[in-house]
């Protein structure tokens, strides 16, 4: 397999886009990353959504978003791998290129879920959860996460509280991020009044689904031209587990994130101590916590302790959700992933102005969806 | 839920039948082709005993469409050791701990407006203490 470069990145802003649908979105983000890559076009178009289908009325989103940003009749199509799409979409156009399929490949994520009700988006998150055993009996995205926050702090002991530093540093993070939906700080103490959803879990444990579209162009080492700022993809890696939260031997251990996390290292000969940041995952707090676990950051269990050592904050052991991330700059669904791959390969060129984490070298991306059910990790270096 | 899905749920929604390994002796819901702990082909067919305990619960205040909050939401711990996701119900959320002793019962899951036919399934209540024969 041929090294795979990301050499141009588009992002547009995070949150409510009323005057633009997925079409808007996604060719906005295309176009941004070719032009960010010199480019004209691209052999091939990669897109992450979810939701398309069943909050849109609109499948077959690689080709409108290829149509829109004058593409065609490149290869498109879809990437869905729920919450990952984002970052399963990066995977798909790094294979292509890495197989010699093609020189030169777009992947996006994009996401509209404000043209659904609010009840209507809830059922359709729950969609990337069992259908049958989970979906069906009234399980919502944040009940599950719910339940999953609920046994963490039962086999901790942690108090609610404990969750804050992730909120907390995620919101001030995205205050200076001009793409970031929002940009206001919180303090630990309106963390813990926050209204709750699920009980545990209150407004600002969880993230907000919104639209968004981002994109990265990738190419080989033969189209490396003069003007690009490289950045390889050293290692990438996809595992998954079981659908059902409730048939995993271990629930609060994410299998899928641990071993796409430990096939990635492996594959980078690097370890998480030789990452300079984590863009991590954080559409709940407690997901925040085992993410953190299960890529070896932390210690089963001591994620909370970590972050209240400020080890999680810019300038500590291990920066994370260094834009926001999906807690502050927002979480477009099937778009996040490949938003954390933008945002990473911005450190890494050290054009991330005031959120700069000083002297990043390698990072970490990873995006999990349906609760763990499946994880896509990246490992990149400058 | 549209009728073929609940159709062939009706086994695991009536009678919570899962299956037994042939070798290792676990037992797994819902069926799957081979067994998730050994990978064993040859499975039975094994009635779970919808006796458990709460592993993990939450209170539900936004409802996905088709269903109406507030209600509990909850892992339960079988007594054959695996984890089951479903509603608590016969409960105020304030009884519910973790380790609450609970029995499967059958219950309205789901509607489908006033001319809709109704989705019935496992829920999970409370132990309720034994009257003594008299």
């Amino acid at each position: 397999m041929r090294d795979v470069f990301i050499v141009g990145v588009g992002q547009t802003p995070v949150g409510e886009h009323w005057d633009r649908g997925l079409r808007e979105l996604g060719a906005s983000a295309v176009r941004h990353a070719l032009d960010d890559a010199g480019m004209e076009t691209a052999e091939a178009l990669y897109v992450g959504n979810m939701l398309g289908g069943c909050v849109n009325g609109q499948e077959n989103v690689a080709t409108l978003v290829a149509d829109a940003a004058g593409l065609l009749p490149a290869e498109a199509w879809k990437v869905e791998a729920a919450c990952a799409s984002g970052g399963a979409a990066v995977r798909a156009a790094a294979l292509a290129v890495a197989s010699g399929a093609c020189e030169a490949a777009v992947a996006a994520g994009v996401a509209k879920i404000t043209d659904g009700a609010p009840d209507g988006v809830s059922a359709g998150l729950a969609t990337a959860a069992d259908q049958d055993y989970e979906a069906s009996h009234g399980m919502s995205f944040v009940a599950l996460s719910a339940l999953l926050m609920r046994r963490y702090m039962h086999e901790t002991g942690a108090e609610r509280e404990a969750f804050a530093p992730f909120a907390v540093v995620a919101h001030r993070n995205a205050a200076t991020n001009d793409k970031a939906m929002f940009r206001e700080p919180i303090s630990a103490e309106q963390f813990a009044g926050s209204a709750m959803v699920a009980s545990p879990i209150g407004i600002l444990d969880a993230a907000p689904v919104c639209d968004g579209a981002a994109a990265v162009v990738v190419c080989s080492k033969e189209a490396l031209r003069p003007h690009h700022e490289p950045v390889r993809i050293a290692a990438a890696s996809v595992a998954t587990d079981t659908i059902a939260l409730a048939a995993r031997q271990d629930v609060l251990w994410l299998g899928a994130a641990a071993v796409s996390a430990q096939k990635a290292f492996a594959a980078a000969g690097r370890g998480p101590k030789d990452m300079d940041l984590f863009e991590a995952h954080d559409a709940f707090t407690v997901i925040t916590a085992l993410s953190l676990e299960a890529c070896g950051f932390a210690k089963r269990g001591e994620a909370l302790r970590l972050a209240a050592e400020g080890c999680v904050a810019p300038g500590g052991c291990i920066p994370i959700s260094t834009f926001g991330g999906l807690k502050a700059r927002g979480h477009p669904v099937g778009a996040s992933g490949t938003y954390q791959i933008v945002e990473a390969v911005l450190q890494l060129r050290g054009k991330a102005g005031a959120n700069q984490v000083k002297g990043a070298r390698r990072a970490l991306a990873q995006s999990v969806g349906g609760h763990g059910s499946v994880a896509v990790t990246h490992v990149l270096e400058a | 839920m549209d009728l073929p899905r609940y159709h062939r749920l009706r086994a695991a929604y009536y009678r919570l039948q899962g299956q037994r390994c042939t070798s290792c002796q676990a037992v797994q819901f819902p069926s799957r082709t081979s067994c998730r702990i050994c990978r064993e082909r040859r499975l039975e067919p094994y009635r779970l005993s919808g006796r458990g305990t709460v592993y993990s619960h939450a209170e539900v205040g936004q409802a996905p469409r088709g269903f109406a909050a507030p209600y509990i939401a909850a892992l339960v711990q079988l007594e054959e050791g695996l984890l089951l996701t479903a509603q608590l119900t016969d409960v105020d959320p304030e009884d519910v701990v973790i380790g609450l002793p609970v029995e499967m019962v059958t219950r309205r899951i789901q509607e489908h407006g006033p001319q809709g036919y109704l989705v019935y399934g496992y829920k999970f209540r409370p132990i309720l203490p034994r009257r003594k024969a008299s």
